[in-house]
This record gives C-alpha cells, structure tokens and sequence, in this order.
C-alpha cells in the first residue's frame, strides 16, 4: 500500500483531457492498492517487479524523438506512415496521412473506456495504474481501404516509467495495417493502453513488436471489439523486458466475425514475461484461432493464460487455442493455461498446450549435413517461431535482429 | 573396375557400441575402397542401422571398442558435422521432419559447410539456386519441395529423393544410405537408384543397407555383407544376395555355425 501511495502523491495534478480519467484511476488505485499473490490473475507474477515499476517516476518531459534518436531507427518505408507516441505528445501537431484523422476532444468523450468497460474484464492493477497517470490519449478514426500501413513507436527512456493510450476507431468497411514497436531502454518501464472498435466489414492488421532491454518493464492492455463480418489478426513478439504483461481482451459483439491471434514471447536470464488472453462471442458464428508460442531459456519464466468464452447465444462458434513452449534449459519455468468455458451446444472449439526441448534427433539430422551445434540450434528455434514470422509484415525485420537474439538465448 | 590398389576410404576395425546398456555392435570389420559398392544385408535388429548412425557420430551410441579410420584419419574423434564436412554422408531411413526450417536454406548451409572445408567458395543465395536446380534433375524432383519446409509433409519417397538430393549437393566420398528403397514404389526406386549411380564416381565409395535384392538390381554392388548380431558373417559378390532372396538368412547361420564348428 505504501508503494501505491508513495507513486501517487509524486503524481502531478489532474490535468488535459483525460483530467476525469486520472482522478477516477487514482481513487481506484489508492483503494485497491497493489496486487497480491493471493489474487489469481497474480498467483504467479513476480511482484517484486511491479515495486519496481512503481519506484520510477513518471515521464514529465515532452520526448519528441530528437532527430538523432529518430536516426538511429530503421529508415521509415516509402510506402509507411510513422509517428512516435510518448506520455506528453503534441498530439494536436501530428500530421497523417488520408483516411486516418484524430478524434475531437468531445468524441474522446463518447468513445472513451467504452470497449473497455465492454469488452470481457481484464486485471484492474494494470489498467488503473494507465489511467492514473497517463495525460493524452492518440484518438485516430480510419475510413476507407486506403490507408496506408501505421507504424506507431513508443520508446521509454532509462529512469522513467512511461504510460501511453490509444484509441483506433475502424468505420465501416475501413481497413488498417498497424505496427506497434515499444522499445524499453534499461530501468524503464511502459504502461499501455489500447481500445480499438473494428466496424462491421472492416478489417485490422495489427502488429506488435516489443523490444526491451536489460531490466525493462511493460504493462499492455488492450481491448478489441469486432462488429460483424470485422476481421482482426494480431500478431506479437515480446521478449527482453525484465518484466511484461500483455493482456488481450476481444469481444465479438454479434459474432459473425473472425478473429486471430498469434503471440511469441521469448525469455532469458531471470526475465518473466506473461500473456493474458480473453475471448468472448455474444453472437452466433463466430471464428478464432490463436497460436502462442514461448521460447524459454535461463532461468526465466513464461506465463500463458488464454479463455475462450463461449455464452449460449454463440451457437456455430469454430474457435481453437494451441500453446506451444520450449524449453532450453532445466531451469526455465513454463506455465500455461489454455481454457475454454462453453455454454453454447452447437460449437467447434478445440484447445491444446505443449511443452517440448529440442529434438535430439533433429539436431543430429542437421549436424549430419555438417551444420555446427550452435548453428543448428539456431536454425531450429528460428523454424519454432517461423508461424509468428510468417504473418508479420516484412518491415518487422528492420526492427529485430533474430539470428543474435536466438544466438543469446544459447 | 574393382583394384586392391584403389585408395582406402573406409576401414573399420573390430567395431564395438552400445546404446544405453544394450550392446548392439560386437565386433565389425568392413574395408571399402574407392570405387567400390558394397551392399550390407541382414535380419531386423542385426546392427545394421546402429553401424550407419554410429559412422555419422550420433551421440546416442557409444563405441566401446575397435577404430574407424576415414582416408587414414581418425573418425571416431570427429563431431557428426566435421564428420559430414569431410565427406561422409549418411542417407537416413527415417529422415527427420523439421517445421518451419526452410528445406533451401537448409540445403544451401550443409552445402556452404563442406564446400568450406573442400576449399571451395560459399555460393550466394542466387549462385545456389542453379546450383541446387541443376541438382534436383538427379534425382527429377520439383523445385516446389525446396520452398517446403525440411522433409515436413514429403511422402515416404520425397523424403528419399531429398535425402540423395542432399548426397547431391554435399558429394561426399562415401555414402551410407540406410534402407534408402524402404517406402518406395517401383518408380520412385528407379529415380533413387539412377540418383545413387549417377553420383558413385571412381573417387567415391557407397555402403548400400538394404533388405531386398530389387535395390540391387538397380545398382550392382561389388560386395555384399551379411550382418548377424552385430557382426558380418558373410561376405560375397552380387550372387551372396541372390542365395539370400532363395534361402533366407537362416542359411547364413547354419553354415556360420560350421564353419565355427570346423
């Protein structure tokens, strides 16, 4: 409790648009104070980490990625839209490209918290410690096809703790191509928070990269609410924090669309990383599939906890969960949960979790063809993650150098 | 044209091994030389497969006694990749399966390792893809199954057909194949085989393991062995796996046992 308070009382006023927000997010937070092991969204969370986290001040200073900064990242594609998102932006400055405008302040009124208080519930600590302190709010409404492909960057500097929202609106038939990158420097931390709304017939590509580095933290939240005959497809990759969260919620409000989510998280040295996932169909026929994968070395800790919720009135739901680990070493911890909660009698759902090494015999097959150890191992974790890959964009390339990530992970 | 003064490329002396606390290897002694075919048959569980994996290094076996000298040199001491680099190949009976593993990439790494430790220079992406298209003609396999993933999905002939393709592609100076014609139908076993003659060469040696007479019809072995209990009993030319096909291998023990007895 006195963490929370402590956090709370370094807080500046209440101030901008998300005033109300704040003040309701630290009522909320002063009284539900920090989680516990006890509670079982925390039963295996390393609160420690979160004492931590709330040790470092919140960001105070407009980031405004200096052009050095700016140089030091992959060069923006012609054909790519890029724009940087901290705690203290000067949203009202951005420029975008057609089809994507900002929200007005009265519309981030209307639409704001209300995927999340729809969407199936997600832990409160997370979400209250975002609204708490977070100070602007990237509203963007998309029409049409012709959009071009987002990027969207939030980097945390060293020494300070970083909370970001965002809102995306899909209109009708709109479709969008986004990739998030959240890059962690030493002893930062993130809190995110995203809702976004996929109008019927339109369709979302959402990318995910996050990159920390040494004891980095990240807090993300995000709501997902599907109209019908929407499509949403995430795909995201979370490896070098010291500590993350991911939580996902995803509500199809009168089914009849299709959802997919594919999550890798890789760990090592004493990092834990965890993914939280919800799915709930209030309408008939709905579709989703989701594949989360873990690689885990050192003595880090992966944690996967997927429900799929499916209420009476989902009849034909077709829905499947594959959680899919590998360990590489005897002192890497795993825990996985995949779940399905089932009142509708005419559904399709399956579910499975496995927990592998690598294969003795395959590594022999390619050291045979004169492979050296090392790089066989490599050339088998990277065919583990290939399905992630996959379905990434190309330009997910530019941000993540596999072959060392893999070779560090040996 | 088989000479005892064509260079020596294999020579296993007394061979002994186990895997975990069974010993399946009692005692093997087998020469080839360069040019030469040798086929080496005998019942189920009589050591055959254990001699082709302990020759590629696999770790799951341990050689408990005798030496295998490869061009002179020390094998037993070598890692499964030096091994392969040097040039020996081992044609897999069940040749493994890796998702998401690109088949060309994979090829064109194993290739890149030998032709490094040959002197040769590593071939880029686009100098590969000639290379490994002017290959695949060996052995008449489509290019489609280079975009797949290794081995995964391939039918019990594909999988073969990539196993000699990468004996293509690595020309290694011998090659094991192990029950390279299980699985296969009659056509498939002529694509394989006409694969395996075109790459013996007067330099190269081949140690076929096969059960059946039909693999050697197709490529005429100079030699054939027969294995029984971890030991070769029996050593003969082509009519040796003739007498087998006829009488079984019940015949080998019987006249083993004789000649014991004499």
């Amino acid at each position: 409790m006195l963490a929370t308070r402590k956090w709370l009382e370094a807080l500046s006023s209440p101030n901008g648009v998300l005033k109300t927000v704040q003040r309701n997010g630290r009522q909320h937070l002063s009284k539900i104070g920090m989680p516990a092991r006890t509670q079982d969204p925390w039963r295996l969370a390393d609160l420690t980490r979160l004492e931590e986290l709330l040790s470092l001040p919140v960001s105070s200073e407009t980031l405004n990625s200096s052009s050095s900064e700016q140089d030091s990242l992959p060069v923006v594609p012609q054909d790519r839209f890029r724009l940087f998102l901290d705690s203290r932006s000067d949203l009202g400055s951005l420029s975008l490209p057609d089809g994507c405008r900002l929200l007005s302040n009265d519309e981030l009124e209307r639409f704001l918290g209300q995927t999340l208080d729809k969407c199936p519930s997600t832990t409160e600590w997370p979400i209250a410690i975002n609204q708490a302190s977070a100070s602007c709010v990237l509203g963007l409404l998309i029409s049409g096809k012709k959009v071009p492909p987002i990027e969207v960057i939030l980097r945390a500097n060293s020494n300070e703790l970083m909370p970001t929202r965002l809102l995306i609106i899909l209109e009708e038939k709109a479709e969008l191509d986004l990739l998030q990158v959240f890059l962690g420097e030493a002893n930062s931390a993130q809190s995110h928070l995203l809702e976004i709304h996929v109008g019927s017939d339109a369709k979302f590509t959402h990318s995910w990269l996050a990159r920390g580095s040494g004891d980095s933290s990240l807090m993300s939240q995000i709501s997902v609410q599907q109209d019908l005959n929407s499509e949403y497809a995430l795909n995201f990759i979370q490896y070098g924090w010291e500590f993350a969260r991911f939580e996902s919620s995803l509500l199809q409000v009168d089914g009849n669309a299709n959802s997919t989510i594919r999550g890798l998280q890789i760990t090592k040295g004493i990092e834990q990383s965890s993914t939280h996932s919800t799915v709930r169909f209030d309408g008939p026929e709905g579709s989703f599939d989701q594949l989360q994968k873990s690689v885990i070395s050192g003595s880090s800790h992966s944690i996967f906890h997927g429900l799929i919720d499916v209420p009476k009135i989902a009849q034909r739901t077709n829905a499947s969960q594959l959680s899919r680990n590998l360990l590489l070493s005897d002192r890497a911890r795993i825990d996985t949960k995949p779940e399905l909660k089932i009142v509708a009698d005419d559904v399709k759902c399956a579910h499975g979790a496995t927990v592998s090494q690598l294969q003795q015999e395959e590594l022999f097959y390619l050291q045979s063809r004169g492979i050296e150890s090392k790089q066989a191992t490599n050339l088998l974790l990277k065919g583990f993650c290939y399905d992630i890959f996959e379905n990434s964009p190309v330009e997910l390339e530019n941000w993540i150098n596999l072959d060392q990530l893999l070779v560090s992970l040996q | 044209m088989i000479s005892s003064e064509a260079p020596l490329i294999l020579e296993i002396s007394d061979l002994h091994a186990r895997v975990e606390d069974q010993v399946i290897l009692n005692g093997v002694n087998l020469v080839l030389r360069a040019g030469e075919v040798h086929a080496l048959m005998g019942r189920n569980g009589s050591g055959k497969s254990t001699l082709a994996k302990v020759l590629a290094g696999h770790p799951s076996y341990v050689v408990t006694a005798g030496s295998v000298r490869f061009k002179g040199e020390d094998l037993l001491n070598l890692t499964p990749e030096e091994r392969s680099r040097i040039g020996v190949f081992l044609g897999f009976q069940y040749p493994v399966e890796i998702p998401g593993v690109s088949n060309l990439e994979f090829l064109r790494v194993a290739t890149n390792a030998r032709r490094q430790q040959s002197g040769r220079s590593e071939l880029d992406t686009f100098e590969f893809e000639d290379f490994v298209h002017e290959r695949l003609k060996v052995v008449q396999m489509d290019p489609a199954f280079l975009e797949r993933s290794v081995n995964e999905g391939f039918s019990g002939g594909e999988k073969k057909r990539n196993e000699i393709l990468q004996m293509a592609l690595l020309e290694p100076l011998i090659s094991i194949l192990d029950e390279t014609d299980s699985g296969l139908d009659i056509d498939a076993l002529r694509i394989v085989a006409s694969g395996v003659n075109q790459l013996a060469t007067p330099e190269t040696a081949t140690l076929l393991i096969t059960h059946y007479q039909r693999l050697l019809n197709e490529i005429k072995p100079d030699f054939v062995h027969v294995m029984s209990n971890g030991r070769i009993l029996r050593t003969g030319g082509s009519e040796l796996a003739l007498k087998l096909e006829q009488s079984g291998y019940e015949w080998v023990d019987e006249s083993f046992a004789n000649q014991e007895a004499d």
